[in-house]
Formats: C-alpha cells, structure tokens, sequence
C-alpha cells in the first residue's frame, strides 16, 4: 500500500489486514504507556485545508502514539490559506523532509492529485476530501461493526474475518457524502450487503453501478434489508432552504428519514446505530436514538485513533513488527 | 522579392494529384506544371508527392487571450499557431479583458491580426455588454466596423435570458450577422466540474447534465423558427444536442452547430485522474456521446469542426481539479483528431473534411476568400498535409504559448507541412515562417 487514497482502491486482503493491524494497534491501548517507538524520527503532516478539529485531533493522537513527530498545517491563519496553492505547498513540505502526509481538502481528488502530480514523492493519506472519500472513516466503520458481528464491540474481533452476510443501511445525504462513497465500497468489499436510502434528491444522477441497492422509503428499506447496522449520515441545514433546496423542510426530512424512536424500537435486537459526527440531533437522528445502547457513536470514535494508527503504519513502516 | 509556387503532385482533396502554381495570391493554374519563372520573382518548387492539398482551413472558435491575458496567448503566437494547425482563418472570441463588446476592441484584434499575418483573424463580438448577459452590445457598430463582425457571440457565458436571445437574433438579420450560443443553462450547471453521469458520481464532483446543454438548444432553436433567424450552437457535446438540431434540420430551421476535435475523441473517463488538463466547458461527455457527435459530424447534422482553442497558464492547470480551469488547446492537433476519429475510421472523406473545416465555417461566419474551392483564378489559401505521417503530442513542442493539450503523449496521425495564406507560405517545411517574412 503506496497511498491510502480511497477505499474503492482497498482488496479485501488489503482492508482485513488493516482491520487487523487496527486490532493490533487497540490492543496496546489498554496499556498505562500507549506509546509505540514504531515511527520514532518520522515526520507526519496533517494539511487541513478545511477545518475539522475532530478528524485532526484524531490522526494527531494516532501519529503521537507511534512516535512520529507531527506536523499541523491548517487553512485558517498560514499560508495555505487563500492564496498559497496545494502545489507550492506540498514543494514546501517536501524540501521540509517529511515523511507522510494526511490530507483534508474542499476539493474532490486533491490527495489524488497530491500523490500522483509528482509534486511530493512520500505517502499521502486522505482524510477527506471534498464530496469524494474518507476512507479511515469507512474502515473505523467497518472495524467497530466487526466486533460487534463477533461480539459486543468490546472484545476484538477475530483475526482475518470480514463482514460477510452482514446488512447495512446507510441513510441521508448520499449526493454529498464522502462518508457514504467511501463505505459503499468498503462494505461490498468486506462482504456486506449495502442499502442507501436518502431522498431522490440527495442521490447522485449515475449511482447506478454502485454495489448497494438504493431505496426512497425508509420504512421498508428496514423492514425488508433486516440490518445489523443503520448508518445515520450528517445532513447540512444550509443544504434544504433557499430555490432549489433539496428537500422542503427538517420536519419533513426528519418525519421520512430521521432515526426517531419509534425506527429505533423497530429495528432487529443485534442491530446497531452509527454516525460519523457531528450529529444534528433533531434531522436525522432524534437524541433518544443517538444516546441509545445501540449508538456506537462513541465507540466509533476510540476505535478511529487505532484504525489511523493502522494505516500511518501500514503505510509507513510496511512489514517492520509492532513493537 | 516576391515568391511563385509551383507545387508538384499534391492530390487535391485527396484526389488525384495535380501541379499548383500560387502565384499573385491566387491559384494560377491547376493541371501539368505551367510555371514559367518571371523575372524579380523567385519560383520556389515544392515536392508534394505524398501530400494532400486542403483549402487553407477555418476556424469558428478561437481564444487568442489579447487583449487581457497575453501571458497565455497572443494575436500573434495564436494565429502562428493556427498556421502551424492548417489554418487560414480563425474567429477570435470575444471573451477578452476588456471585452470585445465596441468597435474600438474587435479593431484593435484585427488590427492585431493583420500585423501579425499567419491567418485572417476574424473577431466575434460579444452579444452583451460584458458579456453580462443583460442588455445589448452595439452589434451594429462592431458589424460595419473595420473588423466587419458577423459573428456574435457570450461563449462562455450563456445567453440565458430567452428575450435578450431572442433580441440578439432578431438585431443581426440587418447585417446577416449570426449567434452563436455557448449553451449553458446557467441554474442547472452552478458549480459544475464534470459530466454528471456514473463517473461523477463515483468522483464526487458536481455534475454537469446533459439537460442543461439541451434546453438551451432547444429553446434558442425555437426561437431561431419564430423570428426567421439563423443560429449557430457552439461546441455541441450530448447524443440529446445532436438529435434535437437533426429534429431542427429536418424542420427547415437555419441552424448550424458545431462540434470540437475533443469531444470526438475524448471522454469523462479521463477526469478520473483529477488532472485539470482534461476540464473543459461543455464537458467531456460519455462513450455514447461521443459516437452520436462522430455520427452527426458524419451525416451532416453537425456542421463543422471548431477548436474552442483556449489557452491557459500552467498554474490554472497544474493544481486540484476544481481549481483548475475549463479548456484545452486545439489548433495544432484539429487536423490529426478529425483525421483519427472520421476519416481513419471512414466516416468522412479528405473532401467532406475540407467542407467541415474549412468550406461551411467561412460560409456561417460569412468569411470572404476563404473556405473557397481549390480552383484556377481562388484566393491561394491551402494547406499541404501529409496524412501518412504520426506524431507523438509533446506540449513543450507546440507553437501555441500554453501547454494545456489534453493530447499530450497521445500518437495523431497528420502532419501540416505547409500553409500559404494568398499565396505567401506561413507555415513551410513543416515550421512556421518568420514573422518578419509573413508581414514583410
Ligand atoms: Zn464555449
């Protein structure tokens, strides 16, 4: 693995064995000392082009646990604000010597281009980008689902499994969403059965090829894909006002696609609810749902810094061993 | 001094071959070798064997970037280049700073072009004032101007307002000027990157339907019906497009349409590389697509071939696609991409290509002495090619000033290996021709 770029590039060996190496990686959390010496003398930049403290922070903890001396580049308040272009950017960074880099970006396929322009020659992690990808998102997603398959997301799953036979429902904003692209292809990839569901309206023209079934009515996308997990997507306000809008009101979004109570009681016992963050709690996720037992919110959240670590070392130090 | 041509053996239209003496500006004899040397008049013989000899080529749409962004391009660097490509004329859009929207501007590129002497350079002019899209330019004033505007047109920017286009086409008919719409539906393609489709989708970037191509068509071609008006639709790119000006044709509605070099080749497959150099306005559409647009080009629904040459700086290219700016360059490599798509594939012959090239865009932009027959007594504009040869694109090698092709690396077959405009050679031995020798 050169880039971790998107998940549509990941074999399912390629995606197992992050999952596991990710297990790998937790295992050494529950330890008084978390830090590994791994990436010691390694430089890792996080280049925020859009802000996202949570992601940052994130990928930070992850590096730091390694060993690797970290880098934040963020758009606000540096010359990578307006002005100073991706390009020159990266040239700076790669006369800096670094090692590796993780890229947030507004534009779709900026890590694409940072890792095949010739600008910079070190291993580039997207951290999400655009309308695109976030495929630690995806593989976070997919490491906390397969614990829960095996057991009660506490304990790590078993060793080389994927997700097969598992059903997912994946509901909101798919047209915008990174997050949904990422772990279409991801689930399918590990094994599993996708549902998105959204508004006619928040699906791209073209999603025809993509390996999930797509449905409107989220009712009976429930009660007919029986799933293991219901996957809430984020849904931006500013996205439904205005000419044009792509649905009429937060009430009528969340009245026929919002996870209420009454879905929630609806849903299989097994069957988990998840969410990328932030929530908007009220559109499509009511607080009972997002505070429920089910919610692996949290837990989504602690599996991502050893999912990360996973990936920076997969990326970094290939077959060296975890110390 | 100045120069006679005799050239040996060039089979016209890809005919049968015949000697060619250029002589005074015009094609003074056609047959058996006739030249006789005269005196103070060099007679330069040129070995045509193997050559096709096409009427001098014209272009409908060019962006030659002065006045406003000659870093990129120039009157000059731009029409040696269109020499370089087989041209002999090209129209200059109007998208310049400041607009060529008065009299003073589409002057001033004219004047441009005659000092600069590779190619007619003929200005369209802008149909707004600023191409804003809200009141009338003074088309009149531009039309009897010295520059003589038959062409109007926003390209770039869509006439959208259906009264202002209406307006637009309707004022010309006293001059029988022509608008040529850039068709855009301006709310469906807000942000818009790419073709939306399957590939858009899978790339997240914002698409651009097919739809908002194919109303404006539709729309501005019933106009064009109601108020007796000729239209002429810049860059065409949808299967939809092509069969709505088939249904127009059918109908008697004077509409020409046009189609470029890439969007006979290329597809948006390409954007999955993220590379700027492949974003264009319209887009790079879809397989489909672009066998409808080689089928239209080939039974005549589709007019002509126009470049859409529009050249840009590196750094608009060489950054993140959304950053980056819509066009290609399309003078050099035209030739070779109607040679590889129609005529390799025999869907047109070296005659129906000087008809697309050259032939009907004079007769739509209403350009004098060119696009004429390669006939005793015709105006000696003519490009000499050599079909057999294949080159490999290399930006750096072009004549153009910018190095936005999207055929870079991309073998073409064709090669110009001259272009005399009257009569003066401005591209020779394959090379365009000094700038102090072309305006001497
Ligand atoms: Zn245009």
């Amino acid at each position: 693995m050169r880039h971790l770029l998107s998940t549509a590039e990941l074999t399912r060996d390629e995606a197992v064995r992050i999952l596991d190496t990710a297990e790998a990686m937790a295992a050494t959390q529950g330890r008084s000392i978390k830090k590994l010496p791994t990436l010691r003398g390694r430089t890792v930049v996080n280049l925020f082009f859009e802000d996202s403290t949570r992601t940052r922070i994130s990928f930070e903890a992850a590096a730091k646990r390694l060993s690797a001396d970290v880098l934040n580049f963020s758009a606000k308040g540096s010359s990578v604000s307006k002005g100073e272009s991706l390009k020159d950017t990266a040239l700076t960074l790669q006369a800096m010597g670094i090692d590796a880099v993780v890229i947030r970006h507004h534009d779709s396929g900026a890590p694409h281009r940072l890792a095949h322009s010739g600008w910079i020659d070190v291993p580039v992690l997207n951290a999400g980008d655009g309308t695109h990808q976030h495929p630690t998102q995806a593989l976070l997603d997919a490491f906390t689902l397969r614990r829960h398959l095996s057991a009660d997301g506490e304990t790590p799953a078993p060793e080389d499994t994927a997700l097969d036979g598992a059903s997912v429902v994946i509901v909101g904003d798919v047209l915008h969403s990174r997050v949904a692209r990422s772990n279409v292809s991801l689930l399918h990839t590990l094994g599993a059965r996708v549902t998105v569901v959204a508004p006619p309206t928040l699906l791209p023209v073209g999603i025809e090829p993509w390996p999930c079934e797509v449905r409107y009515d989220l009712d009976e996308a429930l009660a007919e894909a029986v799933p293991d997990a219901v996957m809430m997507l984020r849904v931006q306000r500013e996205r439904m006002t205005s000419a044009g809008g792509f649905f009429p009101s937060p009430h009528e979004y969340h009245r026929r696609y919002g996870l209420d109570g009454e879905r929630l009681a609806r849903l299989p016992e097994r069957c988990v609810v998840m969410h990328p963050g932030p929530m908007n709690r009220g559109l499509e996720i009511s607080a009972e749902a997002a505070d429920s037992p089910r919610s692996t919110i949290v837990e989504q959240v602690g599996n991502g810094v050893a999912v990360r670590m996973a990936a920076l070392y997969l990326l970094l130090a290939g077959e060296e061993g975890i110390a | 001094m100045s120069t006679d041509y005799l050239i040996l053996g060039a089979r016209l239209l890809g005919e049968e071959p015949a000697d060619l003496v250029l002589r005074d500006g015009v094609i003074a004899s056609l047959g058996a070798d006739t030249a006789h040397p005269r005196d103070g008049v060099e007679l330069v013989t040129v070995d045509a064997d193997g050559l096709l000899a096409l009427p001098g080529l014209v272009d409908l749409h060019t962006h030659l970037r002065e006045p406003g962004r000659e870093d990129t391009e120039t009157v000059l660097t731009g029409s040696r280049a269109a020499a370089a490509g087989g041209f002999t004329a090209v129209h200059a859009m109007a998208n310049t700073t400041p607009v060529a929207d008065t009299a003073g501007v589409v002057e001033q590129v004219h004047r441009l072009g005659i000092d600069a002497g590779y190619v007619d350079v003929r200005p369209v002019g802008a149909v707004s004032v600023g191409l804003e899209g809200t009141r009338l330019a003074e088309l009149g004033a531009m039309a009897s101007s010295a520059a003589g505007v038959r062409v109007f047109s926003d390209d770039g920017h869509c006439v959208d307002d259906p009264v202002l286009m209406r307006r637009a086409l309707e004022y010309v008919k006293s001059f029988d000027g022509v608008i040529a719409q850039h068709a855009q539906e301006p709310r469906l393609t807000v942000g818009a990157q790419m073709h939306e489709g399957v590939v858009s989708a899978e790339l997240g970037l914002a698409g651009w339907p097919a739809v908002a191509e194919e109303s404006i068509i539709a729309r501005d071609i019933l106009l064009a019906e109601h108020v007796g008006s000729r239209l002429h639709v810049c860059h065409l790119s949808t299967a939809g497009s092509v069969d709505i000006v088939r249904w127009a044709k059918a109908r008697g509605i004077d509409v020409t349409a046009e189609v470029t070099p890439h969007h006979l080749l290329l597809t948006d497959e390409q954007a999955r590389s993220y590379d700027p150099r492949y974003k264009v306005n319209p887009p790079l559409r879809t397989a489909e697509d672009v066998e409808a647009v080689r089928a239209g080009l080939a039974d005549g629904t589709i007019d002509v071939v126009a470049t859409d040459h529009a050249p840009h700086a590196a750094e608009d290219k060489d950054c993140e696609w959304p950053a980056g700016a819509f066009g290609m360059t399309g003078l050099e490599t035209a030739l070779p991409v109607v040679q590889a798509t129609m005529v390799e594939t025999g869907r047109l012959t070296w005659a129906d290509v000087a008809r697309v090239l050259s032939t009907t865009p004079a007769r739509i932009g209403r350009v004098s002495g060119q696009g004429r027959p390669v006939a005793v007594g015709e105006p000696a504009n003519l490009t000499l090619v050599d079909p057999a040869a294949r080159r490999r694109v290399e930006p750096a090698a072009q004549v153009t000033r910018s190095r936005n092709t999207p055929f870079a690396g991309t073998e073409l077959p064709g090669r110009v290996v001259a272009t005399f405009l009257r009569g003066r050679a401005t591209v020779y031995d394959g090379a365009p021709v000094a700038h102090e020798e072309v305006n001497a």
